[in-house]
């Protein structure tokens, strides 16, 4: 009989090459994956690869819709990690997102002009506040009742949207907007400032540089991130630490919420300049993918919140140049997860070849 | 409100929760074998729009449940293969499936936007649908009484079958039924492979009975209800098919409002079906042991044979 000659086998330890190693991994065989797709819609595989990922970056204004829409997802994806690696699965980031927007939104719609000058610090911080408080129910119901957070956050998402549909259609409609869902365009004072001139990324990406850096301070060099690493790592010796659970749950939840809520505001009061039936093509659900890839270090979801915005770019490109449904992006999207999930076997486990056995020793 | 109204009622009833009836006994007997897969609404959309291609296409919607079947198999599948050989993580994956599910069909969907569909046809039991009134309750559509087919076999099979018995000692403790010879990664392939072809069939009767038509994302977050109600359930199928009934009745209540003279905007009613899981959520959770008492033991925790 002919064995199969290779053998998995747990390595003594993860191997470091490989936990980084896979994401790139991923992301090639996503590439090789789009060609394929590329190929089977009856596209040169190669120039529709350089439409995706080269030609959107080739110009100042591409880089500055890749910084754009990199910063929602960055947010998103900063404030999920910490969850994730604390055990708690907050899968509602979109619906944090859809209530910081409304928050944030609501003080410029109402406030903005008694707010005068300061009107957009105040929006940004209604905004955290609006995801943190959509983000505490999940929280409350998981350490008060012990309900799942995943479905909880996940129902919240479809609540958050009809909220804003409900709004958008009644109160907070513009009165001058010709029946339109959606509110009258925020003044100039109560929009992010762009990076440069002719750019559409905005002062919300320093903001997420600047979370990423305080989110690596968090979780490396403090005693409250240190709990939840445990946490999530080894829930059985942060108990008999005597570290608190619910604390964990409470503080992973405030923190993505907080993250996504910003994330609402900084499109509504960047890009969009107004609140409207659509501010996020699913960013919040992006950022699961974010940050995975980016291992759920800061670092590491910079850079991969880069890649996810090149996709978001890359399937509009295609859809203006090839006129291939921009819907390729969630397809790439879902591959690139998968990819790196499988790949990360080999971060516990090595490829061997099984060692022959001699005519002796079989006996 | 005369008798016509309340039949009316029950009969949407009935048709809405279908195809959580479908999606949720598939989960059942998945999460009973100890896998969480959280990927149900991604092959609810996958199972949606085979159906209706393939409905479209063919003219044969037989052809079309079957494509849909296959469809949610072929992502139970690739959900099976990565955390069932190559071990990762059962939740991460499940999103994983359902964020690929979305995106898979929302690209291939695209061309089917807007196109009819032959809705499915009704069966009428002979004698009792011609009876006045009444007879509405029985003309319904051969999947709605297929529901209940498979209410029995599931629950036949998870109480009397020597099958079942495996399934469920694999999901309490997987070490142990390996040590007793059990098959626990075949077995647990069935069982996915089995959830994967149920929420087939519940995304199929989306696109063809309850809406016939292909919107993108147009399971709305069924597939994460249907999740619910297996915990509403406690993992017992008589339970699953009470619930299904139960949120069927929320969601038409929303559609009948209007006609009670219920004076709430229509998105706060939409939102009923969303704000009735969380509630069902909690009274159920609240207890701990409750869930301590049915969770299948190992749910959600990946099984390795060597360590």
């Amino acid at each position: 009989m002919v064995e199969w000659p290779l053998r998995l086998e747990r390595r003594a330890a993860p191997s470091r090459l490989m936990r980084f190693g896979s994401p790139l991994f991923a992301a090639l065989a996503m590439a090789v994956t789009g060609a394929c797709v590329f190929a089977a819609m009856g596209q040169a595989p190669l120039s529709a690869l350089y439409l995706f990922f080269i030609d959107p970056l080739m110009s100042g204004y591409g880089i500055g819709e890749l910084l754009l829409k990199a910063t929602p997802l960055m947010l998103c994806a900063l404030g999920l990690a910490h969850g994730f690696r604390a055990n708690v699965w907050n899968i509602g980031a979109e619906g944090q997102l859809t209530l910081g927007a409304i928050a944030g939104g609501g003080v410029a719609l109402f406030w903005g002009a008694a707010l005068g000058k300061f009107a957009l610090p105040v929006m940004l911080c209604a905004g955290v506040l609006g995801g943190m408080a959509w983000a505490a129910i999940p929280a409350l119901l998981r350490t008060r009742f012990n309900t799942s957070e995943i479905l909880v956050s996940l129902m919240l998402v479809y609540i958050a949207q009809l909220l804003l549909v409900y709004l958008l259609h009644g109160a907070w409609r513009d009165p001058e907007g010709f029946n339109f869902p959606q509110s009258k365009v925020f003044e100039d004072s109560q929009i992010l400032s762009t990076l440069a001139d002719g750019m559409r990324a905005n002062t919300a990406f320093i903001l997420a540089l600047a979370l990423a850096a305080i989110s690596w301070i968090f979780s490396s060099r403090t005693f409250a991130g240190y709990r939840m690493l445990v946490a999530g790592l080894a829930p059985a010796a942060a108990s008999y630490a005597g570290f608190s659970e619910k604390r964990n749950i409470w503080l992973a939840l405030l923190i993505g919420g907080g993250a996504a809520g910003l994330a609402g505001i900084s499109e509504v009061a960047g890009p969009i300049g107004r609140l409207q039936l659509s501010i996020s093509p699913g960013y919040g659900f992006a950022a699961i993918i974010v940050a995975f890839v980016g291992r759920l270090h800061p670092l590491g979801i910079v850079l991969a919140s880069l890649l996810m915005s090149l996709l978001y770019l890359g399937g509009e490109s295609v859809q203006l140049s090839l006129q291939l449904p921009s819907a390729v992006t969630g397809l790439f999207q879902g591959t690139l997860l998968f990819y790196l999930l499988a790949a990360d076997l080999f971060v516990g486990f090595r490829l061997r070849v099984k060692p022959r056995l001699l005519p002796e020793a079989a006996r | 409100m005369t008798a016509e109204h309340w039949i009316a009622i029950f009969v949407s009833t009935v048709v809405a929760a279908t195809p959580l009836i479908y999606a949720a006994l598939g989960e059942l007997v998945v999460e009973r074998a100890g896998v969480l897969n959280l990927g149900v609404e991604g092959m609810m959309l996958v199972g949606a729009l085979a159906a209706f291609a393939v409905g479209h296409s063919s003219g044969s919607l037989l052809l079309g449940y079957g494509a849909a079947m296959l469809a949610g198999m072929a992502l139970a599948l690739l959900f099976g293969f990565l955390t069932l050989t190559l071990q990762t993580n059962q939740v991460a994956t499940g999103l994983a499936l359902t964020l690929f599910g979305l995106g898979l069909s929302a690209f291939i969907g695209r061309s089917f936007t807007g196109l009819p569909i032959p809705g499915l046809e009704s069966l009428n039991v002979p004698g009792l649908s011609s009876l006045p009134i009444v007879g509405a309750l029985f003309h319904f559509d051969v999947v709605v009484y297929g529901s209940l087919v498979l209410f029995v076999l599931v629950s036949r099979f998870l109480k009397r079958s020597r099958t079942g018995l495996q399934l469920r000692a694999i999901g309490e403790s997987p070490s142990a039924a390996h040590a007793l010879g059990q098959p626990v990664i075949g077995i647990r392939y069935a069982a996915v492979l089995f959830g994967g072809a149920m929420s087939g069939i519940a995304g199929a009767y989306l696109s063809t009975a309850l809406t016939p038509m292909w919107v993108e994302g147009m399971s709305a977050g069924r597939g994460w209800i249907a999740l619910a109600l297996v915990v509403f359930a406690t993992w017992k199928p008589l339970r699953v098919l009470l619930g299904a009934y139960l949120f069927g009745g929320v969601t038409v209540m929303q559609l009948y409002a209007q006609g009670f003279g219920v004076d709430v905007p229509s998105e706060i009613l939409s939102m009923l079906p969303y704000v009735a899981t969380i509630v069902v959520l909690v009274i159920i959770c609240r207890n701990p042991r409750t869930i301590l008492l049915n969770q299948p033991a190992s749910l959600g925790k990946s099984f390795h044979p060597d360590s």
